[in-house]
């Protein structure tokens, strides 16, 4: 691609104006599943952007000698590859949360903003700029986990990383916690919360 | 009235608040507007008559569930006598800060919403505000239906567009919100009877009193040897207990005598659909016969005959009150038909063969909500292909 690439744009845009999660509707599905609490939500962002980053800068090294047709089969092995290292260093030193995320970081080569940024970004730039836009959207997409993590952990069990609070006096006052931010469904009106105000700030996303 | 009135005329000091007055003035006076152009067709059953008489119809459950309340209460204290004016005075003490807390909640919510929209208030929340309590436990803290009704008002009503335009039912969706947010505060033995007296009235109940609804008690018995209902000073429940309403359980819908009026307030009036309500019970019964025929201990409610099944529980208040809402259920004659009987089957399907959910009745109808447009779509089309054969009979 001869044009000039604003790398500013590239890097930045994903994080609200072009954001996977929000303004794309990508990857919806982790967010429901692994948002319930912060901290596997922030390790689930982190893999996402190392893996990204990573498999856009290799997909856009040898875009060039990847024969078209089979050209899906090649991003899928590059990205299985660098899942399955993610998923035994998150085995090899945070046991814990590799628990609690279990199928999920396998399930990252499914993610739709990974195959989204190979087919649309990665064939078509050069490494740095690929490089930019992976760790952009690895960005944008962990930005709206943390969000959502952050509210569903705080009001559905009143912590944040694991530590409480909410005062104890809250609750001997007759505060619960509350279940339902526990469950997926809760995920789901959070994001949608997110949209609204996101929306409501930018004029230019409001559709019709 | 009328002098304040220019205040809140656009470019009066209190345009802001024209929406609240318009409210107000219509609430109280015929509007002096008329319309000046056009055929217009006046019915005299506008939205405000339908919803006051839907909470004239709501009444004789509330009075019951006073009452209820107050002998909940009475007899948990281990009391031998049951003055009535006493144990209506408790039951109402104990419901009108609920009544309360919900119409400040929710209308006030209205209200902001159709100030920022600069719209007329819609009267939707009338109804909601009133049913909302009835469906509760009366135990349930004040501040939880203060959050439950802000959600539901929010989410299900005024994203959709308001009033008219929500797909799923708003006090049912705020009575699932409590359900699945505060399952602690929402069933097992504690929540369904008020514990402490109410300014004075009342005694204190003892601890490790335990008072679960007839539902409750089934979910949590072995099944062996059929099922065995208790009131809560432990003697056995029959079914004229249930079908009169002296039984534990949430505040409005334990009497299904009441319900009853209430239904024939609603059907003599015209505004409840009594094809929606006759196949409700129609498939309650047909798929509690069903279950009863297939009796296991596994699944003890299945023990229940279908007159316990339909009087039991919030399943005939979900059918009278619930089910009914012309908002969200089919509009189609064929299509309500299905809804009622779908809602009803799956009722007690839920209360029978998942343990985890005594009370079917709310699940039922929020999963027939979403399927409703459906429903009418696939009636409306098989109509139009039923037409668009008579059309090639016809030319052939």
């Amino acid at each position: 691609m001869a044009d000039k690439i604003n790398y500013k744009q590239v890097f930045f845009n994903p994080f609200s104006k072009n954001n996977p999660v929000v303004v794309q509707i990508l990857g919806i599905c982790s967010v429901l599943a692994v948002t319930a609490k912060l901290e596997p939500a922030m390790v689930m962002g982190m893999s996402v952007i190392a893996v990204l980053a990573f498999a856009n800068v290799i997909i856009s090294l040898i875009r060039n000698t990847i024969p078209t047709n089979i050209r899906i089969i090649v991003q899928l092995v590059v990205v299985a590859g660098l899942v399955v290292i993610v998923d035994q260093l998150l085995k090899a030193y945070a046991y814990d949360v590799s628990k609690q995320l279990s199928v999920f970081i396998g399930l990252i080569i499914t993610n739709c903003i990974l195959m989204g940024r190979l087919e649309a970004f990665a064939m078509a730039n050069r490494p740095w700029p690929a490089f930019l836009d992976g760790v952009g959207n690895g960005i944008g997409y962990a930005l709206i986990l943390v969000i959502v993590g952050f509210f569903r952990e705080l009001l559905g069990s009143g912590t944040l990383m694991g530590f409480q609070v909410v005062p104890d006096s809250w609750y001997a006052a007759g505060y619960v916690n509350n279940g339902l931010m526990i469950l997926p469904p809760m995920a789901l009106i959070v994001v949608a919360c997110i949209i609204w105000v996101q929306r409501s700030l930018n004029k230019d996303l409001q559709e019709d | 009235m009328d002098k304040a009135k220019p205040h809140f005329e656009p470019g009066g000091r209190l345009s802001a608040l024209h929406s609240v007055f318009e409210g107000f003035e219509s609430f109280l006076f015929t509007p002096n507007t008329t319309s000046t152009s056009g055929v217009h067709i006046h019915d005299r059953m506008d939205s405000k008559r339908t919803m006051i008489i839907v909470v004239a119809a709501l009444m004789p459950c509330l009075l019951m569930g006073m009452y209820n309340t107050g002998y909940q209460h009475w007899l948990a204290c281990g009391e031998k006598s049951f003055p009535f004016w006493t144990l209506m005075l408790y039951g109402f003490l104990a419901v009108l800060p609920r009544i309360v807390v919900t119409y400040v909640v929710g209308l006030g919510i209205e209200f902001i919403v159709a100030q920022w929209r600069k719209e007329e208030i819609q009267e939707g929340f009338l109804v909601t505000g009133i049913l909302i309590p009835l469906i509760c436990p009366v135990e349930t803290p004040l501040w939880m239906l203060a959050v439950a009704t802000a959600f539901s008002v929010i989410f299900v009503k005024e994203v959709f567009g308001g009033t008219g335009y929500n797909i799923f039912n708003v006090a049912l969706v705020t009575r699932a919100f409590l359900f699945f947010a505060y399952p602690a505060k929402m069933s097992g033995d504690k929540v369904f009877v008020a514990n402490d007296p109410i300014l004075g009235i009342g005694g204190t109940v003892p601890d490790g009193f335990t008072a679960a609804t007839p539902l409750g008690q089934i979910a949590t018995q072995s099944g062996e040897g059929g099922v065995h209902l208790t009131n809560i000073v432990g003697d056995p429940i029959t079914t004229w207990d249930a079908f009169l309403g002296l039984i534990p359980g949430s505040f409005g819908e334990t009497s299904t005598l009441c319900i009853l009026i209430g239904a024939l307030i609603l059907l003599a009036t015209g505004i409840a659909s009594w094809r929606i309500m006759l196949w409700v019970f129609a498939g309650g019964a047909v798929m509690s016969l069903i279950a009863n025929g297939f009796a296991t201990p596994t699944y003890p409610a299945s023990y229940l005959s279908p007159a316990d099944q339909l009087c039991l529980g919030g399943f005939a208040f979900a059918a009278v009150f619930m089910a009914t809402d012309p908002v969200t259920a089919a509009r189609t004659n064929i299509g309500k038909y299905i809804y009622g009987f779908m809602v009803g089957v799956i009722a007690v399907i839920i209360r029978t063969y998942n343990n985890g959910y005594p009370e079917g009745a709310m699940l039922a109808v929020l999963l027939m909500n979403a399927l409703a447009p459906l429903i009418d779509y696939c009636v409306v089309q098989a109509n139009i292909n039923r037409r668009m054969r008579r059309i090639k009979v016809k030319t052939n």
